[in-house]
């Protein structure tokens, strides 16, 4: 099965752009790929480097209120949220079996199957159809894993986790891409 | 008869200027579906302004955004679109279209509405967070119709009801040590800002022999002498500033407001997105007291409202503006109750020059206050007056962060803004009820704490 998204290979100053047709589960893993390499880079490079290892700025929930950063959850549900102004066609979100805003939690049978599926082998995404509001949706679940020691402390202490005893490495949770399917 | 009857109620609702025409504006009245909420009576018959030919609710949504987007954004809306658009929530837009303003606030239904304009039942919160004692037990058995109404949250605003926000301020005394508001610092804002036309306005006052008024046109002794009062006299900006657009131009004798948006536009833009000044910004004439449903002084009628209205052209005193300005039009409980209250004890002080500047409360303070304003393209920030009072309005709780916490506590202003008894007696006494947010973040850490602590107790 094939989504209907031409995929334009264009340079900057290339008006004739190559076009393709690629899978659904090739879009949404490489959809992934982005999100997944931009979210490490800024847990690792900004919050971890400034907050863990240098402590010369916190990272905070109420980032403008507390002059710090924003989380990394936010960073990339802020991402998501502009993505979703354009009306693309797809959405993503980050979600977890032991969510801090309980509105995180796995909803949907599919959520609910691929988190678990995730949580047990990260290295496998879970990918499956589902229809929700008379919409059906190729719906990818991939793994979410702690990728350094700030999301491993911030998650075991925070006030509202249903989880502490988070460890590096492990997964946290799953980023939900869902693609319309024709 | 009837071709005439018709042709009328048609001219009516046709023509746009009707909305503004001695004639056919009663055609449009008789055309509306229903009273228009507090909110959009003034612009009520400019049925333009929200509804387009064959848009539908998407049209309509595009109407409400023009005009609230900007204010709810800034307010970290609680549940903006961007919460409801995810698949994901397909079933809860089922139940309740939360992408669209009008699934709670439908205008032209008096007999449902209720505070806020809302029309939906009180219980609305039911919805997406029925099963919320789950993650609170502590608020189990609480009744839904009571989220929004018993101070402790709000749908849009809920920037000083915030559980950590809240926990941050268990505290606060009611009354600061030394309370003062904010300064507007315009010096040290221009300073920075690149596009400052300093050239024509260098920031050098002027005297009495520096006018530049054409021969003819020259001020009276009145005028001069409520102009060198001014900043304005103060700042370099002589009369020509606001007389003529540009250097050479045309000498205009009765400026209006484009020539004060040339210098303050940020004021002009909150002015037009607020109830002074959304008639002008909706194409229609001034706001008079006389179209008020607010009670208004009987003798301030006629008054058409525009910057010099409140500001009083030549002498721009922004003392008279924030207090003599809002009580010579407004005359209900809360306004008339002003001089009695604490808040202005305070503010005589401060023009006797008793107490310090911004230790004195005008109605300005609290209902058009000084707010940071932030310029993204520049990032710079400054104080300047939101001259929207939508800003901090109602829901009452708006006002809690940008004016009540520069002299209060938390908890006492939380308490304060639920006493509707006291707000009409404009703060004179001390809070009749209590709100319960406070307490029960309290006892919520103290639960958290005992249980972090059990497991080390064991070992």
């Amino acid at each position: 099965m094939k989504a209907r998204i031409a995929i334009g290979i264009a340079g900057l100053t290339c008006a004739a752009a190559a076009s393709a047709q690629v899978s659904y589960k090739e879009l949404t893993d490489a959809l992934h790929l982005v999100m997944e390499s931009d979210r490490t880079v800024y847990t690792r490079q900004v919050v971890n480097r400034l907050q863990n290892e240098e402590k010369v700025i916190k990272a905070s929930e109420h980032f403008k209120d507390d002059k710090a950063l924003p989380l990394p959850a936010q960073m990339f549900r802020f991402g998501s949220e502009m993505v979703a102004e354009k009306k693309p066609a797809f959405s993503y979100s980050l979600l977890s079996l032991w969510p801090i805003n309980k509105q995180n939690a796995a909803k949907t049978p599919a959520e609910k199957e691929g988190l678990d599926a995730v949580a047990k082998d990260p290295s496998k995404p879970y990918y499956k159809e589902e229809t929700l509001g008379k919409v059906k949706y190729f719906t990818a679940v991939y793994a979410d894993r702690a990728v350094s020691p700030a999301c491993v402390s911030c998650h075991n202490e925070h006030k509202d986790t249903p989880k502490n005893d988070f460890k590096l490495g492990q997964t946290m949770g799953g980023v939900v891409i869902r693609v319309p399917m024709k | 008869m009837t071709i005439a009857i018709g042709s009328y109620l048609a001219a009516g609702l046709l023509l746009k200027r009707s909305a503004d025409d001695r004639w056919l504006a009663p055609a449009r009245s008789m055309l509306l579906p229903g009273k228009t909420t507090h909110g959009h009576h003034q612009i009520e018959l400019a049925c333009e302004s929200c509804h387009k030919p064959f848009g539908g609710k998407q049209a309509l949504q595009e109407s409400c955004e023009r005009c609230h987007a900007t204010e709810l954004k800034s307010a970290n809306d609680t549940h903006p679109l961007s919460k409801f658009t995810d698949p994901r929530n397909a079933d809860r837009l089922e139940k309740l279209d939360a992408t669209l303003c009008v699934t709670c606030h439908t205008e032209h239904r008096p007999g449902i509405t209720r505070p806020m304009g809302v029309t939906l039942a009180g219980d609305f919160c039911f919805h997406c967070h029925a099963d919320i004692a789950k993650d609170r037990p502590s608020h189990a058995g609480l009744a839904f119709n009571s989220c929004n109404s018993a101070g402790c949250h709000k749908y849009h605003d809920n920037r000083a009801l915030y559980e950590d926000f809240l926990a941050k301020h268990l505290n606060d005394a009611p009354v600061a040590a030394a309370p003062i508001l904010p300064r507007r610092a315009l010096r040290e804002a221009i300073a920075q800002l690149p596009d400052y036309p300093a050239d024509r306005f260098p920031l050098k006052a002027l005297d009495a022999s520096a006018q530049d008024a054409p021969a003819g046109l020259r001020a009276t002794a009145g005028m001069m002498r409520d102009w060198l009062e001014t900043s304005h006299a103060k700042a370099g900006v002589n009369c020509g500033a606001c007389h003529q657009a540009d250097k050479g131009a045309a000498w205009t004798e009765r400026p209006g407001q484009a020539a004060c948006a040339g210098c303050h536009g940020t004021e002009t833009k909150g002015f037009l997105a607020g109830k002074h000044g959304m008639r002008v910004a909706e194409g229609l004439s001034p706001m008079t007291p006389a179209q008020a449903r607010l009670p208004m002084q009987p003798d301030a009628r006629d008054r058409q409202l525009g910057c010099t209205s409140c500001h009083g052209a030549h002498r721009f005193d922004t003392r008279k503006a924030a207090v003599e300005g809002c009580l010579g039009c407004h005359g209900d409980e809360h306004s008339l109750a002003y001089k009695r209250s604490p808040h202005y004890a305070l503010w005589q002080k401060e023009l006797a020059g008793t107490a310090p500047a911004g230790s004195g409360v005008s109605c300005a303070s609290c209902h058009l206050p000084r707010v940071e304003h932030r310029i993204e393209d520049l990032g710079l920030k400054r104080t300047l007056v939101q001259h929207n009072q939508n800003g901090t309005l109602q829901p009452s709780e708006k006002m809690i962060r940008p004016v009540c916490l520069s002299c209060h506590g938390l908890g006492f202003a939380i308490d304060a803004l639920a006493d509707r008894a006291l707000i009409s007696r404009n703060f004179a006494g001390r809070p009749g009820g209590h709100v319960d947010s406070l307490d029960m973040v309290t006892r919520r850490l103290r639960e958290l704490r005992d249980k972090r602590r059990k497991p080390e107790d064991k070992s």
